[in-house]
């Protein structure tokens, strides 16, 4: 079995097979990261770029240190100290990359489409790493693979996702994921960040989160983004979390079994409260340890340029 | 059209002479230990160590590899080979490993098993075990026990089927 794209851009272009197909090869790279040496010889000879034009924390990290232990050679570009400052392209940036011999490129951006407009330029692979408020979708896949985990399966489940729906890349993909494996899919905060039009969707709506929260399995919490603030999109930080914001008596309205995840970084107090990020539900340390075994798997099956 | 080498009690036959060849030359199972190589492997490894243990009275550790990251083939195939389970499930070192597989052909996934045990810990020896070798060998590389030996031409296939898989026990050619 093999993906039938060169690249991963989207949730959107992946089918139900291949999703599990890259599920099922991260179970195998996982073994491979508790054992004493943690790199295999896979990618040996092929090499990865990172383009990163917007900041990151977890996913650079992650994509490199995956890269690494597939035994790639890695080089990382990150848009503040390149030529992009002055003024040179995102497509001219990927095809002086692709001479020095990209394999794979992985790029995040704040425009949505742009690793598409990407791949249609270069022979290498590209994967997303988060474009605009497009889509996530190596975010999903490790979401969907600590849910898989944890739980045993996705169809069937209630999985709540929280916060600014909107401008959320990490939403979208999961949305397309979750409900591609028939869960079902609730959408809570304010409803200038969660529009009741995404119902069309074929997922519920709730601006009220205690009864969004009712009997749910997963408990998906997103990040405020603070640079949104001063916008009007809620009146205060203060307000959001008294409304929005996940504490230890909201959670105890979920499934007695509940997960919590969170994609990361934490606003500790806003949108989530440290007695749940770092309580006995919560699976965010685990997402970030799957996040590196997805990767790796999606590099795998990739294989680079053909 | 496929050609039936070997029944079912041929390979029970088979399994049961080469775990006494096994417990024979390592004079019993002091420090011993099965791995086998995904997927033939991993079930012939399963049945000697019941063998072994009819032999002896004790069980020995058995462990399975998957040699899918370690191949030397990744870059020009047309889809990347399925990724299975590695469990090696106890200490390799001060442990005689007996490699188990089902064919022998050019010796190329015995190295690569050899990489990735490698990779996983520093046994004491390796002996390699196969229920069938074909010849063609492409590296220096020979099997201390083999079930039976095989002359093919290179453009035949040997298939081993196994219980296991959901298909009655059996070696064909074709």
């Amino acid at each position: 079995m093999k993906l039938s794209s060169k690249d991963l851009l989207g949730i959107k272009e992946l089918s139900e097979d291949e999703i599990s197909l890259i599920l099922d090869t991260a179970s195998g790279f996982k073994d491979v990261l508790k054992r004493d040496i943690k790199k295999v010889p896979a990618l040996r000879g092929k090499t990865a770029v990172n383009l990163f034009f917007e900041p990151s924390t977890r996913t650079k990290t992650s994509f490199e240190l995956a890269e690494k232990r597939l035994s790639l050679d890695v080089l990382s570009l990150t848009a503040t100290t390149s030529s992009v400052v002055k003024g040179e392209g995102l497509i001219d940036t990927a095809l002086n990359v692709q001479a020095l011999g990209a394999d794979f490129m992985i790029i995040r951006h704040s425009s949505s489409g742009a690793p598409h407009l990407l791949s249609k330029n270069v022979n290498a692979s590209v994967i997303n790493a988060g474009d605009g408020i497009n889509e996530h979708p190596t975010q999903a896949l490790l979401d969907a693979f600590t849910i898989k985990e944890k739980i045993g399966k996705i169809e069937g489940l209630k999985i709540a996702i929280v916060g600014d729906i909107l401008h959320s890349r990490v939403a979208k993909s999961n949305i397309y994921l979750l409900t591609k494996f028939g869960a079902e899919v609730r959408l809570i905060g304010p409803p200038t960040l969660v529009p009741v039009e995404l119902e069309s969707l074929g997922i519920k709506v709730f601006h009220d989160m205690d009864s969004g929260l009712k009997g749910v399995n997963v408990v998906m919490m997103l990040r405020i983004q603070m640079e949104r603030q001063g916008k009007g999109f809620f009146p205060s930080t203060f307000e959001y979390s008294r409304f929005w914001g996940l504490n230890p008596e909201r959670l105890s309205l979920a499934d007695k079994d509940a997960i919590v995840m969170h994609p990361g970084p934490m606003n500790r107090g806003i949108e989530i409260a440290s007695e749940v990020a770092d309580g006995s539900r919560s699976v965010i340390l685990e997402q970030v340890t799957n996040g590196l075994a997805v990767r790796m798997a999606v590099m795998y099956l990739l294989g680079g340029a053909r | 059209m496929s050609k039936e080498l070997l029944t079912k009690k041929d390979i029970d036959r088979i399994l049961a002479r080469m775990a006494h060849e096994i417990t024979e030359k390592n004079k019993g199972i002091g420090n011993l230990c099965l791995v086998g190589i995904q997927r033939g492997g991993v079930h012939l490894a399963k049945r000697l160590s019941k063998k072994i243990r009819e032999i002896e009275g004790t069980n020995i550790p058995v462990g399975s590899l998957d040699i899918a990251f370690y191949r030397d083939d990744l870059s020009i195939r047309k889809e990347q080979p399925e990724v299975r389970k590695t469990e090696v499930p106890f200490e390799l070192i001060d442990k005689k490993v007996v490699l188990v597989d089902d064919v022998l052909f050019t010796g190329r996934s015995i190295r690569a098993a050899l990489d990735a045990l490698m990779d996983i810990g520093r046994p004491k020896s390796i002996q390699l075990a196969v229920l069938i070798d074909r010849g063609h060998r492409e590296l220096p590389i020979k099997a201390d026990f083999v079930g039976k030996n095989i002359p093919t031409a290179f453009n035949e296939n040997v298939e081993v089927c196994l219980e296991e898989e959901g298909i009655e026990d059996k070696v064909t050619i074709e």
